[in-house]
């Protein structure tokens, strides 16, 4: 099968390319450098089937960054078949300087004109025929958002690839081109593939080229001393960057025929229509505002469950609840209001889910009792848990999708850059962060933007702290349960000061992480501001698709083992059979084995005898997050049966919908401190996110990372509760005698004198560790 | 006059003289047409007064104050 390349620019439409010509479902965006990797899909429409290979958007052949080196080793080692160079018509100066360096290569080739559709509409025209004598390649002009010409296109590049074609340079200079010649001779001689474009790279001091030829290094020095530059002296790189500047030029002004407006508009102060936009959404007090305030409307229009504000009013206590009598009973609007669009597919969902369960077990009612919990306990819960997430991570997942194709997003880290930079971050690392507050799964697929590697790395570890959606039942329960077993008022003060935890371990990992293991300062922010446009409802959809794909695939795989292996733990006994209680099962021994290690944290050999259940339940909401507190109201049985409360107490708990009760019972039973408590909340926040952003991560991180950062999210939850814990209790709780109180300032005490000297030491360490690391690199080369 | 794009007002416009830095920041410069010779026309700047954006080639680009500390200009005369 041929096998034919996509080059070009980044955001120049060239995955609208890919997609158009494979029906493929590859992510595209207004952003500059969505594709990373190399992808590659099928276009039938010729005689033979032809593989389409795009390859990642990128401005040069140089070989500084991971893109560059990968499109750039694909054309020359792997020779396809025709490389097809996408400009963007729109920008045709900085398109033309990627295909002068591609003109290099020995590679048949065509170009296809994109976006030209939208430079007729201003009145501007290019004369393609005058474009092709001076490229001596065929230039077709197509749109392919709207699939204009792509036939032609692929019939023109199907043509080119029967004909070999030789490189060939557009530098004029002639003390160059006798250096370029002499080297290429050279090449030619020893049998290298594609010699000029070598030869030109060597000259401009390319590393990769040196590294591989340094026989010829000294020839190209000697020629260097001879040559001088009055603008640029010996420094090739520029001299050559210029050269195809000028070309381009003196050579291409003459194709664009641009219209008489269009003309007075370039020379009058230039206001487009994406800068009176960006008047406002870069302006210094609106564009804050206006950001906050879509991101407000956007976690709004997902997580609330009463979107018009009108629940404290009353006005729907005397509303019949949507179905009100059917499994689907508040789908739409409930006592306390009504719900927002994510809501609302979420409950579809949820409730069908439900529903169907409800069904499954009345099918299995005949079955052996561990058949029946097997299907609807393990594998129907665990899979419903996660899929049902899904609409609404689908929900966010459009809204950033849309802010991401209007190219505001680009404005966004345009706007937080400089706020970023202190950390170590560029701006662009904001995003992933605040959808976090959502979703960890689409926040770390959204780190993709990210440019360097150890920045990716960085934040996709740091997400999970941004305390996601389904984390908050954890602080709603257990902050009621506080505030109700130890007669607490301020609730909300716990929910805030929780999420400010998570920011702020969030960014003193960020700052550890980006001086020592993922060292480096934030990458350099040469980025191009696309102009506005309407989000293209094909590329959201086609985006949607592939998310929902990915995430049932990993649901019923990596996510449908963990949660049976979970089950079994949950259901079986050490004597292999099914027990009756939870307390009895392989998980509860587990958890009473392990509790001591969570001792130091405050929840741990503490507390009376049943205090494993929070050891348990940290454990069960590696599932989903919601797994914690149901947990607890699981075992709130256990908790009454130790408390022997009156019936009025199970009477509470059993209507207890939040898991309030349910956590103030098991307060109450276990003993545990307010402090031990708010450790917790703070350790599920922290510690090993849900198995589906285990998988996510797993996906995004580099290569080889993962392990390490499982391990990053342990210790960062055990180290950070043990200090939250250490310095909670400086202040006296309010339980037991002075005998406890005496106790626990002897801990908190020298454990807090620790924490501050560590702190000051920080800063010694690293500049130590990094100084041992540089010797053995020195000592390894 | 010479200046530095760092040291650019709004709507100011220069001519580059000289691309300064090494490796990969500049060669990234390069590549994306910051040249001499080429006009810069200075557009706007973040909300923190860093990074800024340019036009130059007939499109924007943005680059920290860092990176425009770099890239010496011919200040153009307004009056033209």
């Amino acid at each position: 099968m041929k096998r034919f390349a996509l080059a070009g620019n980044p955001n120049s439409g060239k995955t609208t390319l890919f997609n158009s010509l494979t029906g493929s479902t590859a992510h595209v965006g207004n952003w500059p450098g969505v594709t990373v990797e190399k992808k590659d899909g099928v276009y039938k429409k010729l005689n033979e089937k032809v593989s389409i290979i795009d390859l990642p958007g990128i401005y040069s052949l140089s070989p500084y960054t991971s893109e560059e080196v990968v499109a750039r080793n694909y054309i020359i080692d792997e020779n396809p078949d025709c490389v097809i160079n996408i400009v963007d018509a729109t920008n045709l100066e900085r398109n033309l300087y990627l295909t002068t360096q591609l003109l290099e290569i020995n590679v048949p080739m065509v170009i296809a004109l994109n976006m030209i559709d939208v430079l007729n509409k201003e009145g501007t025209t290019i004369d393609i025929k005058a474009l092709e004598d001076k490229l001596g390649v065929s230039v077709i002009a197509v749109s392919a958002l709207r699939d204009d010409n792509l036939d032609e296109l692929m019939q023109k590049a199907y043509e080119a690839s029967k004909n070999p074609r030789e490189g060939r340079t557009i530098i004029k200079n002639e003390e160059i081109l006798h250096l370029i010649g002499d080297i290429t001779r050279a090449f030619k001689g020893s049998k290298v593939n594609n010699p000029l474009f070598h030869a030109i790279k060597l000259i401009e001091n390319d590393d990769l080229e040196i590294r591989n030829h340094e026989n010829l290094v000294d020839m190209v020095t000697e020629f260097k001393k001879t040559f001088h530059d009055e603008i640029f002296g010996d420094d090739f790189e520029a001299i050559i960057a210029d050269a195809r500047y000028q070309y381009i030029t003196e050579h291409f002004h003459s194709v664009k025929k641009v219209s008489k407006e269009k003309e007075e508009e370039q020379q009058n102060v230039k206001m487009n229509r994406s800068d009176k936009i960006d008047k406002v959404l870069t302006h210094k007090v609106f564009g804050l505002l206006l950001f906050a305030a879509i991101l407000f409307t956007i976690f709004h229009l997902t997580f609330a469950e009463d979107i018009l504000f009108i629940g404290k009013s009353g006005i729907f206590e005397n509303v019949k609840p949507s179905f009100a009598g059917t499994a689907w009973e508040g789908l739409f609007w409930h006592k306390g209001g009504i719900n927002s669009p994510g809501v609302m597919l979420f409950n579809a969902f949820d409730m069908t889910f439900g529903w169907f369960t409800g069904l499954v077990e009345g099918w299995m009612s005949g079955a052996p009792a561990w058949v029946s919990s097997f299907i609807c306990e393990g594998v129907l819960a665990g899979l419903f848990a996660i899929l049902g997430f899904l609409p609404q991570i689908l929900v966010l997942f459009l809204f950033f999708a849309i802010l991401e194709d209007t190219g505001y997003m680009a404005r966004v880290a345009f706007i937080f850059d400089r706020m970023f930079r202190n950390f170590g971050l560029s701006g662009r690392a904001f995003i992933p962060m605040i959808m976090g507050f959502g979703c960890s799964v689409p926040a770390m697929v959204n780190t993709r933007t990210l440019a360097d590697d150890r920045e990716r790395t960085a934040t996709i570890r740091v997400i999970p702290f941004f305390s996601c959606g389904a984390k908050l039942p954890i602080l709603v329960a257990i902050g009621g349960g506080i505030a109700e077993a130890f007669k607490f008022k301020y609730v909300d003060i716990i929910t805030y000061s929780m999420y400010a935890i998570g920011i702020i371990i969030a960014i003193i990992c960020v700052l550890l992480m980006r001086h020592t293991s993922q060292k480096g300062v934030a990458a350099p922010f040469i980025m191009e501001l696309p102009e506005y446009r309407l989000p293209q409802f094909r590329s959201l959809m086609v985006l949607l698709w592939d998310k929902a794909k990915h995430f049932v695939k990993k649901a019923f795989t990596v996510i449908l083992a963990s949660t049976i292996v979970i089950w079994f733990l949950t259901n079986f006994g050490w004597n292999w059979r099914m027990v009756e209680e939870i307390d009895q099962s392989i998980l509860a021994s587990l958890g009473q084995l392990i509790r001591p290690l969570f001792t130091p944290l405050g929840f741990g050999s503490q507390l009376t005898t049943i205090g494993w259940v929070f050891a348990v339940a940290a454990i069960t909401g590696l599932i989903a997050k919601e797994n914690v507190i149901a947990t607890f109201i699981t075992l709130g049985a256990i908790a009454v049966a130790a408390l022997n409360k009156d019936p009025e107490f199970i009477a509470a708990l059993e209507a207890d919908e939040n898991g309030i009760e349910a956590s103030a019972a098991m307060i109450q039973a276990t003993g545990i401190s307010w402090q031990g408590c708010i450790s917790f909340i703070a350790f599920n926040m922290l510690t090993i996110p849900c198995f589906a952003a285990c998988a996510t991560a797993k996906a995004e991180l580099p290569k080889g990372q993962f392990k390490w950062t499982l391990l990053f999210w342990i210790a960062v939850s055990y180290i950070g509760c043990t200090v939250i814990y250490a310095i909670l209790n400086l202040f006296p709780s309010n339980m037991g005698g002075a005998a406890y109180k005496a106790g626990q300032l002897a801990w908190a005490i020298p454990v807090s004198c620790a924490i501050i000297a560590i702190a000051v030491l920080t800063p010694f360490c690293i500049k130590w560790f990094n100084l041992i690391r540089e010797k053995r690199t020195h000592k390894g080369a | 006059m010479l200046k530095r794009l760092d040291e650019f007002k709004i709507g100011e416009t220069g001519l580059i003289k000289k691309v300064e830095g090494e490796g990969r920041l500049r060669r990234r410069l390069l590549d994306m047409g910051v040249t001499p010779n080429a006009k810069v026309y200075l557009r706007k700047k973040a909300p923190f007064g860093d990074p800024i954006e340019i036009t130059i080639r007939g499109y924007e680009l943005t680059l920290r104050n860092t990176e425009a500390q770099l890239i010496i200009l011919e200040v153009e005369d307004e009056a033209k």
